[in-house]
């Protein structure tokens, strides 16, 4: 009998023969989130009465015996920042309080189409800038494995509504890391695909060139199926790729690397990284080899130079698109008292709609676009762009994917970090190099650290369009360790006190 | 003594530059598939993406990239294989986005020209008159400031924003500067834009409509000594809206900086509007000290890269050019030069056109279409060719030359066609105007009328020609004014065997 610890692919087969309803398998989430849901506070919003409606709605999809989604009924969280018609879209954040979207985006309208249930938005570092999701304006989300501890951000919410079975299914994204980071803390598997791959429209941006929506899920095979449905041109985001979506689902049933080239990025090891982080990276090298895969070491030297890079683009976009939060046209409105003019309604509700991390990035990025200053960093960052793309094809040339730990560490303390923003930048080097580069990449958990029992992420890179890649070494390694462990790591979780 | 222009121009040597700004006529806006229709309820011309809203992107209008590229063919630029937009940052209420989207150092049109002949005190000359670039752009919505004083943001009680006009494409086309034009300048201004006025509707690609704002033009004018090679410093004047206010602005504006300079004071660079009543110009914003709109391209979109192939297609669909055609027509038809001129101005060079183009003689169209026509037009505020058409004023025109219509009855045919009384034929019939042409029908009238006037008969026997008009008056009468009063004379001449 499925339940809410089944993965996606479990749900779908026991609602396809008709052991459960969506209706119920969604009533069974929205439970489990009035549960738990106070201690972990993964949502800003649940929707209660939009999920059930959803719900039925799927049920009756289903029982016209039209052709249908594998995930038709499945229940998804989905990151705050996508735009969903008619219900709270904060961001985060406080500018956008009470904002409700009049459109959907089109990752919601793929959802949509395909019958997931969306049960609400989760939390998320303000603007999605962040790797802790301390900075959203709501308050931090607690990892479900220790709730003193991070989930990672910006899409806390997302991965910590997944390790606490709040829902099988997540949307997140990835500008540096927002997608693969968050797994790797919570133990769960996340994909930031082919920058390109899924449609931007309706993603509230931080940094248009960065910004990648992908879906995240308990295991490789779940995040398969998720990105298939939301993956696909788009002619509203001028960005997207017109090609057709990598056949992902097929990739992670594949379970066979045998003669795949694995390439260990040297420059993405060594110091910086928890031993324990380095420990499970290595065992998880020797299980593929064991299933038949050769190691190459290849080597990225201007890696180095990637989080400064990062920290010049995605600030000066964010700059930029940050700006139409002005209070006039959405969100809120601050000190229009009827005595000062529209500029200074502006810089009130900017100066307190906006938190000090966004408002951080926001100076960065204005000064790095300066007339007089800009050849030297936005110019220079993208120069340095185009050399980590020319690191990544050379490395190509020699391995089909590249692996690296996800992070240099496991989860660390809520506030541990907080006043150290380079600190907390530092956590995403392994990567903001993929999206620098607009490649695809993957976590997924590869064991826990023997010094905190944490969870710890392994990353999985490959080409551009390529991401089938992802998932055939991604499932292998899976069913490796499943075959290792005797069952899933998120077993190991504590359990989550019901109130 | 201030100096007056004539003194100004023996003093001084002016450097002209225009900017001309073009509202393109594609249906839909630059961005988004919204209309573009003039005069529509505020705010119902309207999306997400237009709106600026979060999460929405920008998609370019293909349309508004051919019509681009066909301006840049029709002005000798050359069009740039690789181009992009760029985001200008700067805030204000009617932006949607807080920053425009705006081509920048990567123009799609490059380096072009426009020769312009103006009639100077040694005859005709040309002036060439180069195109630095012809770029895309946004338009901005339309902000009205009701109370306070300046009818500006500063000092007003509330502002009202327009947003169906943010995101209409724009089109700047730019010049380089004009040198050695001295007295003449303000003829070169006005010629130039007239004639890129013809060229854009020639093309078909703009309403050119100066008072609707569908072409705006800024003047910038500087001057120095005569005899000095520095440049001046500039003045950029806005708010010229028709040809005549362009070439009053640059007089206008060289009479002032003249004055300025000659008692010893500085031209300060700044923004000036142009006032249409007194043909002076008052200050706007200084640009003294450079805003910083922190340029960078716009991630959201990817270059225009058009084929080459599609350019060469689009270059030979030029139309002729209007000032050649322009001359050729008037060398066709043997007009005068002023003649061409106000067919041009009032818009009815292609309709007279392709009247003769029907059968008429170029003399008849001219004046029905300048004439009774407009004069009809003009009573209704309408345009001449929304009241009838070329074939229709062409019909009327060979009936009045093989005689069925004299002209006073052919006025009132095309009074019947503007009324919508049917096509020619049909108002003809029905109103009963046919000419009596009917020779024994009028041999009865002019018998009648020589029996009631035997002396005057008797006189034009005699070879008093001129007596005969008291005979044709008497028989235009009879035929209650239907009959040709040139038939009727030769009729009534052989019959007294006076021809």
């Amino acid at each position: 009998m499925t339940n809410i610890h089944s993965t996606a692919a479990q749900m779908s087969a026991a609602l396809a023969a008709k052991e459960i309803s969506s209706v119920e398998l969604t009533q069974q989430h929205l439970d489990r989130i009035s549960a738990v849901d106070g201690d972990v506070h993964a949502f800003l919003y649940v929707d209660t009465e939009g999920a059930l409606a959803q719900a039925k709605a799927a049920d009756e999809l289903r029982a016209s015996g039209k052709e249908i989604s594998p995930l038709t009924g499945v229940p998804l969280a989905l990151k705050d920042v996508l735009a969903q018609k008619g219900v709270p879209t904060t961001c985060g954040s406080k500018m956008l309080e009470g904002w409700r979207p009049p459109y959907d985006s089109t990752v919601v309208t793929k959802l949509k189409e395909a019958g997931v249930v969306i049960l609400g938005k989760t939390n998320m570092d303000e603007f999605a800038m962040g790797s802790s999701t301390e900075n959203s304006a709501y308050g931090p989300t607690h990892n479900p494995w220790d709730l003193t501890r991070i989930p990672g951000g910006s899409g806390g919410g997302s991965a910590a509504a997944l390790a606490a079975f709040e829902a099988p299914l997540a949307i997140g994204t990835d500008t540096g890391g927002s997608i693969r980071q968050p797994a790797a803390v919570t133990g769960t598997v996340g994909v930031k695909p082919t920058y390109g791959g899924v449609s931007r429209y309706g993603l509230v941006a931080f940094s248009s060139s960065l910004d990648q929506a992908g879906p995240c899920a308990r295991t490789v095979l779940d995040t398969a199926l998720l990105h298939e449905v939301i993956a696909g041109h788009d002619e509203r985001d001028s960005t997207s790729i017109n090609q057709l979506v990598p056949q992902v689902v097929a990739a992670a049933k594949k379970l066979d690397v045998k003669g795949m080239k694995i390439g260990v990025v040297k420059e993405l090891s060594g110091e910086g990284y928890q031993s324990g982080v380095s420990q499970r990276f290595q065992e998880s090298l020797d299980l593929l080899v064991e299933a038949g895969a050769e190691i190459v070491e290849v080597s990225c030297p201007n890696f180095e130079y990637a989080l400064a890079a990062y920290y010049l683009i995605a600030p000066s976009e964010a700059s930029s698109n940050l700006a139409r939060f002005d209070s006039m046209r959405y969100g809120i409105r601050i000190g229009d008292d009827g005595t000062v003019g529209a500029e200074e309604v502006m810089r009130r509700t900017r100066h307190l709609g906006f938190g000090p991390e966004v408002k951080r990035r926001i100076i960065l990025g204005t000064y790095a676009l300066s007339s007089g200053y800009y050849d030297a960093y936005y110019g220079s960052a993208q120069k340095v762009r185009t050399l980590l793309k020319q690191d990544y094809e050379r490395a190509f040339e020699k391995a089909d994917v590249l692996v690296s730990p996800t992070c240099p560490t496991t989860a660390f303390k809520i506030g541990e970090k907080s006043d150290d923003p380079l600190a907390m930048y530092l956590n995403d080097v392994a990567t903001i190099p993929v999206n620098m580069a607009g490649i695809g990449g993957m976590s997924l958990p590869c064991g826990l650290a023997p010094e905190d029992g944490l969870p710890v992420g392994f990353q999985i890179m490959s080409p551009v369009m390529q991401d089938d890649r992802l998932y055939r070494v991604g499932a292998t390694l899976e069913a490796a360790l499943l075959s290792k462990w005797g069952k899933p790591l998120l077993a190991n979780a504590p359990e989550l006190a019901v109130r | 003594m201030p100096m007056n222009y004539e003194q100004a121009t023996a003093a001084y040597e002016p450097t002209l530059g225009l900017e001309v700004h073009v509202e393109l006529n594609t249906k839909s806006k630059m961005f988004c598939s919204c209309a573009t229709e003039f005069g529509a309820e505020p705010n119902t011309q309207t999306c997400p993406v237009c709106l600026g809203l979060p999460g929405s992107l920008p998609v370019v209008n293909a349309m508004a990239i051919e019509s681009t590229i066909l301006i840049g063919l029709a002005l000798n630029c050359s069009i740039a294989p690789f181009s992009r937009f760029a985001r200008k940052n700067y805030f204000y209420p009617d932006m949607p986005k807080n920053f425009q989207t705006s081509q920048y150092d990567e123009p799609i049109c490059v380096d072009g020209y426009l020769d312009v002949e103006i009639e100077t005190d040694e005859g005709p000359k040309t002036f060439r008159v180069d195109i630095e670039r012809v770029h895309m752009e946004e338009d901005t919505g339309k902000s009205l400031h009701v109370g306070g004083s300046t009818g500006r943001i500063h000092g007003a009680e509330y502002s009202l924003l327009d947003y169906n006009r943010a995101g209409i494409p724009l089109v700047e086309i730019v010049t380089r500067i004009v040198p050695g034009t001295g007295k003449y300048a303000p003829l070169v201004a006005r010629a130039y834009v007239t004639e890129l006025r013809d060229i854009l509707r020639s093309l078909g690609v703009s309403d050119v409509k100066m008072e609707q704002g569908s072409l705006r033009c800024d003047v910038n004018l500087s001057l120095a000594p005569i005899g000095s090679d520095k440049l001046g410093t500039r003045s950029e004047t806005k708010n010229v809206n028709s040809l005549r206010s362009v070439e009053r602005a640059v007089s206008g504006e060289f009479v002032r900086q003249a004055n300025r300079l000659e008692s010893g004071e500085r031209i300060v660079q700044e923004t000036r509007h142009f006032l249409e009543e007194s043909g002076e110009t008052r200050p706007g914003r200084s640009k003294e000290t450079a805003e910083d709109y922190r340029y960078f391209p716009e991630p959201d979109l990817v270059p225009v890269t058009p084929d080459a192939d599609w350019i060469e297609e689009l270059r030979k669909s030029l139309p002729e050019k209007p000032s050649l055609r322009r001359k050729r027509l008037q060398e066709e038809w043997n007009v005068p030069a002023k003649e061409m001129e106000s067919m041009v101005n009032a818009e009815l060079l292609d309709v007279v056109e392709e009247t003769v183009k029907l059968g008429a003689d170029a003399t008849r169209a001219r004046s029905w279409w300048l004439g009774e026509v407009s004069r009809l037009a003009n009573e209704k505020e309408v345009a001449p060719t929304t009241l009838i058409n070329a074939n229709q004023v062409a019909e009327v025109i060979a009936l009045i030359v093989t005689g069925e219509l004299t002209d006073k009855l052919a006025r009132q045919v095309v009074e019947g066609v503007i009324n919508g009384e049917g096509t020619p034929r049909e108002v003809i019939d029905k109103r009963g105007l046919k000419v009596v042409s009917d020779d024994s029908a009028l041999m009865i009238a002019i018998e009648a009328a020589i029996a009631a006037q035997p002396d005057t008969a008797e006189r034009v026997r005699g070879g008093n020609l001129p007596a005969a008009g008291a005979l044709i008056g008497a028989v235009m009468k009879a035929t209650g004014g239907q009959a040709d009063a040139a038939k009727v004379r030769e009729l009534l001449l052989k019959h007294l065997g006076q021809s």
